[in-house]
């Protein structure tokens, strides 16, 4: 393979706001100001950050849903930004995507039959109706649902019914890539984990690679590969699923980790808890966007713009300080190593209680 | 782990429901002025396709013995100044009404949607124009228009029909815009561009059929407007032209008579009052039944 999946570098969406009855321009929204990843075939990147940071419009950038302000978006090295509307249109059979909220992203007013066989006719995906009609059956049972389900409308099924409807569309093309736009935030708990591993299964099935937008780290760390950290537009720490959850080192990400609910609760640990609101997009902060919140703000960062450092390990930092703030504290639940670490941790802070109750 | 063993698809079958058509209708059979207006439109329509069937007289036949004569067994809804039966025109007069109602909101529709649909979709400078020509056209009081339209079409009942169709158009436009504009903006537009769709297949597969209900209410009240107005323009001899009947232009004639015959005004004015309401009811019914924020 030459080359990874999906190619993004300098990625920005400035949206104008416009004042008073004849639309003075009164400033830009930088929803997305100079973002860079990339992601391999059949990898999963999850795209964190809290509401507001510009994670939703990153994934609408790339799929071209929303023309970029600068940057470029490289798929398969081709740059989709310079594609006419009707290559875009063909080479959308490519690349997919799947909403938040699956009673909004479904056409009411038709059929799941014809939702699923729209996009067969527009890239032209079966010679016949017979063979449309089976593969509309072939894609519900992909999701788990029944093939006489084409029939019905949307409003029949139920929310995470609705979100395996959605998938199906979009597994429609044989997508290589899907952007997943918090695709379980609406839905139920006990759906949730259904749909996520539905998404696993059919990404080992069919070598999908995903972009997965969330705020739920805890989500998160079940599907993704690595993660990028996003803080009002940037990017401010990307690494594979299990170093940042183990070597957090910007401190907004270490902030956002300790705000991950552990399901114990006897675990005692030190809460890196964020104050205040995020600030406006319209006018984000001088130096690092992140130093009005920031426990380690210094004067230098109220001027220096950070930029992404690669610790040639593939962690990237935007955070020049990072080696001098104190280690981390195992903030939320890891995979393997880390679970073991916490219940020996657990288990000690147990003894120390008996012995202290002993005395 | 499998697909299948992640399956919840029997409670598809639970929740079974109506199509949102099936609903409306529910909704709109709980609704008695609706039903009402639903059953009187239904009895015009009747009537006017039945003309020829029903009615007792020849709607032009003169007769110079039962010049204004009161209601009576021979003639139940009586004469008028020249001894034509005023049932027989009321009845076919309906044919002048209603295909004046139907037919120029059917032109309103036909240049409304399509226009409002492009605006709406495609916004810019397109928006822009067509929005400035609607609002000209809506400052302007909309009988006052057609009349001027009317007249400078010549009078006849197909020009009346133009003239009041192209005056109703602007408010299909600026409906169907602003609908348009409130639905390109859901997610599923959005999906329906993710998976390719060239731009006139979304705004005519996905944003049209979710605007239809409200496009349909203002129909049936565009519907009892125009059968309005094609009696002002018939009253004005702008309409349907003598001999030939129709409610306004029977209302014109009766306004010489009206102390002496005063059943030549009533039963055309009854005719367009409850052909009015019933339309107006209808549509209001249909508003209510069709919102989906009503239970």
């Amino acid at each position: 393979m030459s080359g990874p999946l999906l190619e993004v570098q300098g990625l920005a969406k400035h949206f104008p706001v416009k004042q008073g009855a004849f639309g003075r321009l009164s400033g830009h929204v930088r929803a997305v100001d100079g973002v860079d990843f990339h992601l391999d075939a059949g990898e999963t990147l999850a795209i964190v950050g809290e509401s507001g940071c510009g994670k939703s419009t990153v994934g609408r950038l790339v799929l071209r849903l929303l023309e970029p302000t600068d940057g470029s978006v490289r798929f398969e090295g081709q740059d989709l930004l310079a594609l006419s509307d009707s290559q875009m249109r063909a080479q959308r059979r490519r690349m997919q995507v799947i909403f938040q909220d699956p009673y909004a992203s479904l056409n009411p007013r038709m059929t799941v039959g014809a939702m699923l066989s729209e996009p067969l006719m527009l890239h032209g995906l079966a010679a016949s109706d017979a063979a449309r009609r089976a593969r509309v059956g072939e894609l519900l049972e992909l999701v788990g649902l029944r093939p006489e389900h084409a029939r019905r409308y949307p409003h029949e099924f139920s929310g995470g019914q609705r979100q395996r409807l959605a998938i199906a569309r979009a597994l429609a093309v044989e997508p290589q890539l899907i952007v997943a736009d918090e695709p379980v935030s609406a839905l139920d708990v006990s759906i949730q984990a259904q749909v996520i591993n539905l998404m696993r299964s059919l990404q080992a099935r069919f070598g999908l690679a995903y972009v997965f937008i969330s705020h739920d780290l805890a989500v998160v760390k079940h599907i993704a590969d690595r993660i990028a950290v996003m803080y009002l537009g940037k990017i401010v720490e990307t690494a594979t699923t299990d170093e940042l959850f183990r070597n957090p080192r910007h401190p907004y990400t270490r902030a956002l980790l300790s705000a991950v609910p552990l399901p114990d609760p006897t675990v005692v640990r030190e809460r890196a808890l964020l104050e205040g609101d995020i600030p406006s997009a319209m006018n984000p902060p001088p130096g690092c966007r992140f130093h009005t919140r920031c426990r380690y703000a210094r004067e230098s960062c109220r001027i220096d713009v950070p930029v992404l450092v690669d610790d040639g390990a593939g962690h990237s930092t935007a955070c020049p300080w990072w080696p001098e703030f104190p280690p981390a504290p195992l903030l939320a639940e890891g995979t393997g190593q880390d679970q073991d670490r916490l219940r020996l941790a657990r288990l000690q802070a147990a003894f120390v209680t008996s012995q202290t109750e002993a005395t | 782990m499998t697909v299948a063993a992640v399956t919840p698809a029997a409670a598809a079958t639970d929740a079974r429901e109506e199509n949102p058509w099936a609903r409306a209708w529910r909704r709109l059979k709980r609704r008695k002025g609706a039903m009402f207006g639903l059953v009187v439109v239904v009895l015009f329509v009747l009537v006017a396709i039945l003309a020829p069937l029903i009615s007792p007289y020849d709607p032009v036949a003169t007769s110079f013995t039962q010049v204004r004569k009161p209601p009576s067994w021979a003639h139940w809804l009586g004469t008028d100044e020249v001894g034509r039966d005023v049932l027989a025109r009321i009845i076919w007069g309906a044919r002048a009404s209603l295909s004046a109602g139907l037919v120029s909101v059917g032109i309103a529709l036909g240049i409304g949607v399509p226009l409002g649909l492009l605006a709406g979709y495609a916004g810019g400078w397109i928006d822009a124009v067509l929005s400035r020509i609607v609002d000209a056209m809506l400052a302007i009081p909309f009988l006052i228009l057609a009349i001027a339209l009317a007249a400078f079409l010549g009078p006849s009942l197909t020009n009346a029909m133009i003239a009041i169709g192209v005056t109703a158009t602007p408010v299909f436009i600026r409906l169907t815009r602003g609908q348009t504009l409130a639905a390109k903006v859901e997610d599923y537009v959005e999906a329906a561009r993710a998976v390719g769709n060239p731009h006139w297949r979304i705004a005519l597969r996905h944003v049209l059929p979710n605007i239809v209900p409200p496009l349909l209410v203002q129909a049936s009240l565009a519907i009892a407007g125009a059968i309005i107005a094609e009696a002002a323009l018939s009253f004005l001899g702008l309409g349907q032209q003598p001999p030939a009947p129709s409610w306004g232009s029977m209302l014109n004639s009766a306004q010489r008579f009206i102390a002496q015959a005063p059943w030549m005004a009533f039963w055309p004015g009854f005719a367009i009052f409850f052909a009015v309401l019933s339309f107006n009811l209808l549509g209001d019914g249909l508003r209510d039944a069709l919102d989906p924020r009503h239970k």
